[in-house]
């Protein structure tokens, strides 16, 4: 790799031991992935992924550790991952144990690191950093050291910025350097689709579905959507946002997609249509058969597969205000169809914490107090991070979740149903 | 026996018996319990790889084509390698992704005496050839002797 001089000393410890390991890290991560050179990283804030004082996680502390001894700070300030750990949402005495004893025992201590480290603010904790109430919220063309799929396809897709689907602690690393390597979705080639997806369904696709179809099935490939406009149109508006949040969630976590462009729609599709799509790239035609295939094809793995559900997780990644402010209509619609006033099963909807707050000033937020709904700045996949929830039944839309847990995977209909009604196991 | 040849990512010499996934492997899914809760074989948790779901992977050849899904992947890996839970070597079909290529280069800069060989490109022949139990021989210059 060629380096320049600053670069050069850095290396050569110019700067202290420690900084010499940073800088050896980002040029070792960028050399296997041929890159020639590093980059100044441009955002004005970071994002790391890893928010969550794990016991296991003892290895990472201590590496943090040497980085805050040794004074080397990144010059950015940074978001993080959503909490693990929220008192309103509820748990038994054995998970509260648990919860707090044993699992996230380090939970402050690693805040306190976060802190020192550059966190934003106390509350800068949330899978969704580019929502506009938080804050962190980068420009097209920003090049970018984060962690964090959802957020890193969300970055590169919707934003137009550039990230490479960087793991936890790179994330830090590059931010400190202030330099990233030049590869994969850096480069204007590994922008480029080698899948054209066709959506030939006769309703509009499930986000969380669709993402999940596309991502097994093009795995870390760049996919050029054709046909989703039909459905959200050629617009950005919230809802098209919030849509594409749930869809490249799934499309990073049930496979490895770190871009992918909506033809008619995202900033570079817009702007080079099908000059993104490679030669001899690759098709997949998604019809609502393909949808079912892919919906059957999930494992059911409660130790209980006929249990009636005990809790419902919405919100991962976290949701948006205007998804908060749709599912308190929808919940009060179906309930008042349903001749219930509150949820028959305990449901926690997941935001930022900058959204709920800003949430909290509208009116919906008593109307969807009223429904029994829990909102939450909790983390649901850390919550269920545990060997007590395999015996616990959890609902979800969220095929992230679904990934990494026991939770069961049901369309937002199907949840709406379930919570609002009940009845069906 | 056969003979694959890849690029080494991180060198080494070592004998084990392999364990084979198809299919990506998620490395927060499959190693998060185990290392959260003292499973020091590394049983693999990720319910959705029917490869891998249930088996040993600490001390194993683990084979497969790249890792999938959570950006912390690297860091578990980091981890795995930090408490002895690694596999004994990782054999990637393809070049490596992103996030086991940073779990790889940060147990080797900031790990001492972390070892796990590490060679990618072997080539979708090697993963058709390989099943479970082989006994597989990593050599320094990148060559996988399976069989």
């Amino acid at each position: 790799m060629i380096l320049n001089d600053e670069q050069k000393a850095i290396l050569d410890g110019a700067k202290g031991e420690v900084m010499s390991k940073v800088m050896q890290t980002v040029i070792r991560y960028g050399e296997l992935f041929g890159a020639e050179r590093l980059v100044p990283v441009t955002s004005k804030y970071n994002h790391l992924v890893t928010s969550f004082g794990l016991k296991m996680m003892t290895p990472v502390f201590d590496l943090m550790q040497q980085l805050i001894d040794a004074g080397v700070m990144s010059e950015q300030k940074f978001s993080a991952d959503p909490r693990p750990l929220d008192p309103n949402v509820p748990k038994n005495f054995l998970q509260n144990l648990i919860f707090n004893k044993f699992m996230y025992s380090k939970q402050d201590f690693y805040e306190d690191q976060l802190k020192k480290l550059g966190l934003m603010d106390d509350n800068a904790f949330t899978c969704a950093c580019y929502m506009d109430e938080v804050g962190n919220k980068p420009e097209r063309g920003d090049i970018l050291s984060w962690a964090e799929s959802s957020a890193v396809v969300y970055a590169n897709s919707v934003l137009g910025a550039r990230c490479n689907r960087n793991s936890g602690i790179i994330d830090i690393m590059g931010s400190i350097a202030g330099y990233v390597p030049e590869f994969g979705l850096l480069t204007d080639e590994g922008r480029k689709a080698t899948w054209i997806v066709e959506i030939k369904t006769t309703k509009k696709p499930e986000a969380q579905l669709l993402g999940s179809a596309i991502g097994m099935k093009v795995m870390e490939d760049v996919p050029y959507v054709k046909g989703l406009d039909k459905w959200l149109g050629n617009e950005l508006d919230d809802a098209a946002c919030a849509y594409l949040k749930d869809f490249g969630a799934a499309t990073a976590s049930n496979g490895a997609v770190g871009l992918y462009h909506i033809d008619g729609l995202t900033p570079e599709a817009k702007e080079m249509g099908e000059a993104l799509i490679k030669e001899g790239a690759r098709v997949y035609v998604i019809d609502d058969a393909e949808l079912q295939r892919v919906y059957d094809s999930y494992p059911v793995i409660w130790k209980d597969k006929d249990a009636t559900p005990k809790l419902c997780f919405m919100g991962c990644p976290h949701m948006s205000l205007e998804q908060l402010k749709s599912w308190t209509e929808r919940i009060e619609t179906s309930l008042k169809a349903a001749g219930n006033k509150k949820v028959v099963i305990p449901t926690v909807f997941t935001a930022a914490p900058a959204v709920i707050k800003e949430f909290e000033t509208t009116e919906y937020a008593p109307r969807l107090k009223a429904t029994g709904v829990i909102v939450s700045y909790i983390c649901p996949l850390m919550y269920m991070n545990n060997p007590l929830c395999g015996k616990m039944p959890v609902i979800t839309s969220s095929n992230k979740l679904r990934t990494y847990t026991t939770a069961r995977y049901y369309t937002d209909d199907e949840i709406l149903e379930q919570i609002t009604k009940g009845g069906k196991k | 026996m056969k003979v694959f040849q890849g690029r080494v990512v991180a060198p080494g010499n070592i004998t084990a018996e392999a364990v084979v996934s198809h299919g990506g492997l998620n490395t927060l899914a499959s190693f998060q319990k185990a290392l959260q809760f003292g499973d020091k074989t590394a049983t693999c948790g990720d319910q959705n790889n029917p490869d891998l779901y249930g088996k040993q992977m600490a001390g194993k050849a683990l084979c497969l084509p790249q890792t999938i899904g959570s950006t912390t992947g690297g860091l578990v890996l980091y981890c795995a390698c930090a408490m002895g839970r690694q596999p004994a070597c990782m054999l990637f079909s393809q070049p490596i992704d992103s996030l086991a290529g940073a779990g790889v280069i940060l147990a080797d800069v900031w790990l001492e005496g972390a070892s796990m060989p590490v060679i990618d490109s072997l080539g979708a022949e090697f993963l058709d050839y390989v099943k479970d139990g082989m006994s597989i021989t990593v050599k320094q210059d990148g060559s996988v002797e399976v069989g």
